[in-house]
């Protein structure tokens, strides 16, 4: 996809790491690219924390052909917002207010204008970041650039788990082996 | 003995009696000058005796009549005391050193001082200084002048507190005369009075209460250490508990307790005067160190594969060296020092280049034993920092004072920076799809919090300028931009657009998905240190 691998491109992504069919829903697969801060480093905390983007992986039912988005909502229950998120204070390093979420914690709910709803789920333990406001303006966004400007979410996994997060996860050869599955049974 | 005074007489009687070496007695005189300290010790001794033997009026009396102060009136109500602890007249003493011609009692050893547990006697003479002197010299450092500072053990405070007591007491009501507490030469200074010149002459060089070098002294006398307990129970709220496990009582502690507590309640605690010690202080450490120095200069750096600081994880080290040890290593060497403490004005990352002038950088040098170095020398020791590596290059490389970081610190807002930067396009561009870039001035950036640094930044959103912009064609996938900034920008992220959260950015300029696969920093316009003829 990329003509060489960049000085640190967005995310300098070396796991993609896959979710495929979550919650025993056909297709519903997820992609966490998690940074591998191999470029910069200002301290050896830095290289230890691995931040997670969470987007749609490729097969995500939201993202084939003649599909089109009618709503994105963050409030996921009547107490939770995921736009209320608090991430404003002293604290670097522990983000005491922000929300903690585990794997199959909701993100947000997307309904498609054919009646489809869908659930984003975190895919990963850790505390959220921020979700992406952009995608709520323009939803399009979600469907062209899946992958970059159409991020779901940012999720900041434990400091302890950095590295075991995406052990739960299909490495980009076993979701490609998973999709070429599909292929061939259907 | 030109220096004592009749009204003396009883104040000498009494401390000789109890035990004070004779310095530590014209102390309580209030004797200002500084000769009669320096004067031998056994002439110092002989002498008073001779003063006390000149009274007329002592001819055989005993001794004079000394009014009971507070603490002995206290303990006769106790009864805890048998008979033997009073002498004739009453007189509370841990020592019987009066005889009945009131000369104090001759021996040949020279009893450990009841005040100053030695410091003014032992620790004024000759071996003593040859020992410091020694160890200094030992210690191979380089100086012009020094200054001698002296760690007394807490309880020395305690002492002269208690001989105060008694000697308030004494004056008030013999002579009508209040004893004032400012006028009682303090311990330390007496000593620096003996001590200086003899160090002085020794060294070679001036004291200096400003120099950089100095040379201290720990005095513990462990005999004693309990003797300050009692203020705890008195006066709680002067002791915070330990931090380190270190002793709670502090020589602060303990002389915020001292004004604090009563007379009384001192008396009740402590003896006045205070007891006899068997033993002098020990000198526990000798040490010198040197205020630090600061050098300072600007750095390139031509490796796409330095750190700025050492790279190690579970102590592996992660990428070879940094810059800071590539200029710091030399620095240490020639210097002798113990530590360095790098800083700089703003950083780059391990695979960004500083080309241009280089970037300001100053480092301290911590308890150097070199410290002189003429324009030459460093200037030689600019070329061996920049003989031994390619990766970095240093200039303007000076010895500044330590204000003068500041100078490198302040106003980072507000300095502008240029960049260059290799971007590479999704999409296939002509030049004049990118000829537009150069024609954007003062353009406004709303930056995210990038997410390579949220993991210790707080989420926010920045406001940045680009000032200029200047496009150089490559090919159809690539093409050199130059920038100059506002302070604080991130580029990578202005270049890729971090997941859409830095915006504008060349990606949604440009219209494609744009990437950058170099960064070097042109220039950092920060004119500090100032430029040497290189």
């Amino acid at each position: 996809r990329r003509a060489a691998v960049a000085v640190g491109g967005a995310v300098a992504v070396t796991a993609v790491c896959a979710f495929a069919d979550v919650k025993g829903r056909p297709r519903e697969d997820f992609c966490v690219l998690q940074h591998s801060n191999r470029r910069i480093q200002y301290s050896n905390y830095d290289s230890s924390y691995r931040i997670c983007v969470i987007t749609l992986a490729e097969a995500h039912p939201l993202l084939q052909n003649g599909k089109a988005i009618k709503s994105i909502n963050y409030q996921i229950s009547a107490n939770c917002s995921r736009l209320q998120n608090k991430v404003s204070g002293k604290s670097k390093r522990v983000w005491p207010g922000a929300q903690f979420l585990t794997e199959f914690a909701p993100l947000c709910r997307i309904s498609s204008s054919d009646g489809e709803e869908y659930t984003i789920y975190s895919c990963i333990r850790g505390r959220l970041i921020e979700v992406n406001e952009n995608i709520l303006n323009n939803p399009s966004i979600l469907q062209e650039k899946p992958s970059t400007e159409g991020y779901i979410a940012v999720v900041l996994p434990k400091f302890e788990e950095s590295k075991s997060i995406t052990q739960g996860l299909l490495t980009q050869k076993e979701y490609e082996e998973v999709l070429l599955k599909r292929l061939n049974s259907s | 003995m030109s220096s004592l005074k009749e009204k003396d007489r009883p104040i000498v009687q009494l401390l000789l009696n109890t035990g004070t070496c004779p310095r530590c007695i014209f102390r309580f005189c209030c004797v200002g000058s500084q000769a009669p300290y320096k004067r031998p010790y056994k002439d110092l001794m002989k002498e008073l005796k001779e003063f006390l033997k000149k009274n007329p009026e002592e001819d055989g009396i005993v001794c004079f009549e000394v009014p009971d102060p507070p603490c002995k009136r206290i303990r006769l109500e106790n009864t805890e005391e048998g008979p033997d602890d009073l002498n004739q007249n009453g007189v509370l003493e841990q020592i019987p050193l009066v005889n009945e011609d009131n000369t104090a009692l001759e021996s040949s050893a020279v009893k450990v001082c009841s005040v100053c547990l030695g410091i003014l006697q032992e620790f004024c003479e000759v071996d003593f200084v040859k020992k410091v002197c020694q160890k200094v010299k030992s210690a191979d450092y380089q100086f012009t002048s020094f200054v001698f500072s002296v760690s007394l053990p807490p309880q020395l405070s305690v002492r002269e507190v208690s001989v105060y007591n008694i000697l308030g007491y004494l004056n008030a009501e013999k002579l009508g005369l209040s004893l004032a507490k400012d006028d009682i030469v303090q311990l330390k200074e007496a000593y620096k009075w003996i001590i200086h010149p003899q160090l002085s002459e020794e060294l070679g060089v001036p004291a200096d209460g400003k120099s950089l070098f100095e040379v201290s002294v720990v005095f513990a006398h462990p005999e004693t250490d309990e003797e300050c307990h009692f203020l705890a129970r008195a006066c709680p709220d002067c002791f915070k508990p330990a931090k380190n496990k270190q002793s709670v009582f502090t020589r602060m502690a303990v002389i915020k307790a001292l004004e604090k507590i009563k007379e009384e309640d001192f008396c009740k605690h402590f003896s006045c005067p205070p007891s006899s010690p068997k033993n002098y202080c020990v000198a526990l450490e000798i040490q010198c160190s040197n205020s630090a120095v600061f050098v300072a200069g600007k750095y390139n750096k031509y490796s796409r594969n330095l750190p700025q600081t050492p790279w190690i994880i579970d102590g592996e080290r992660k990428l070879e060296s940094s810059v800071e040890e590539l200029i710091s290593e030399h620095l240490m060497a020639e210097f002798k020092a113990d530590s360095f403490n790098f800083s700089s004005s703003g950083r780059e990352d391990v695979d960004v280049r500083t080309l241009g002038n280089g970037r300001p950088f100053a480092i301290e040098l911590v308890n150097p034993r070199r410290i002189h170095f003429t324009t030459e020398e460093m200037k030689g020791l600019q070329q061996t920092i920049n003989n031994s590596s390619d990766k970095i290059q240093v200039r303007d490389l000076q010895l500044v004072t330590r204000s003068a970081i500041g100078h490198m610190k302040e106003g980072e807002e507000g300095k502008t920076k240029t960049y260059s930067a290799l971007v590479w396009t999704d999409k296939a561009i002509q030049k004049e799809d990118i000829a537009f870039l150069d024609d954007l001035k003062e353009l406004n950036l709303d930056q995210k919090t990038p997410l390579r640094v949220l993991h210790r930044r707080p989420l926010a959103v920045r406001q940045r300028i680009i000032h200029t912009m200047e496009s150089e064609y490559i090919d159809e996938h690539h093409f050199r931009l130059r920038l100059k900034t506002q302070a604080g920008t991130y580029i990578k992220e202005f270049v890729h657009g971090d997941f859409g959260r830095t915006k504008p950015n060349i990606g949604s300029l440009l219209n494609r998905t744009a990437d950058i696969l170099e960064l070097d920093v042109e220039s950092v316009d920060v004119d500090w240190p100032p430029a040497l003829d290189n």
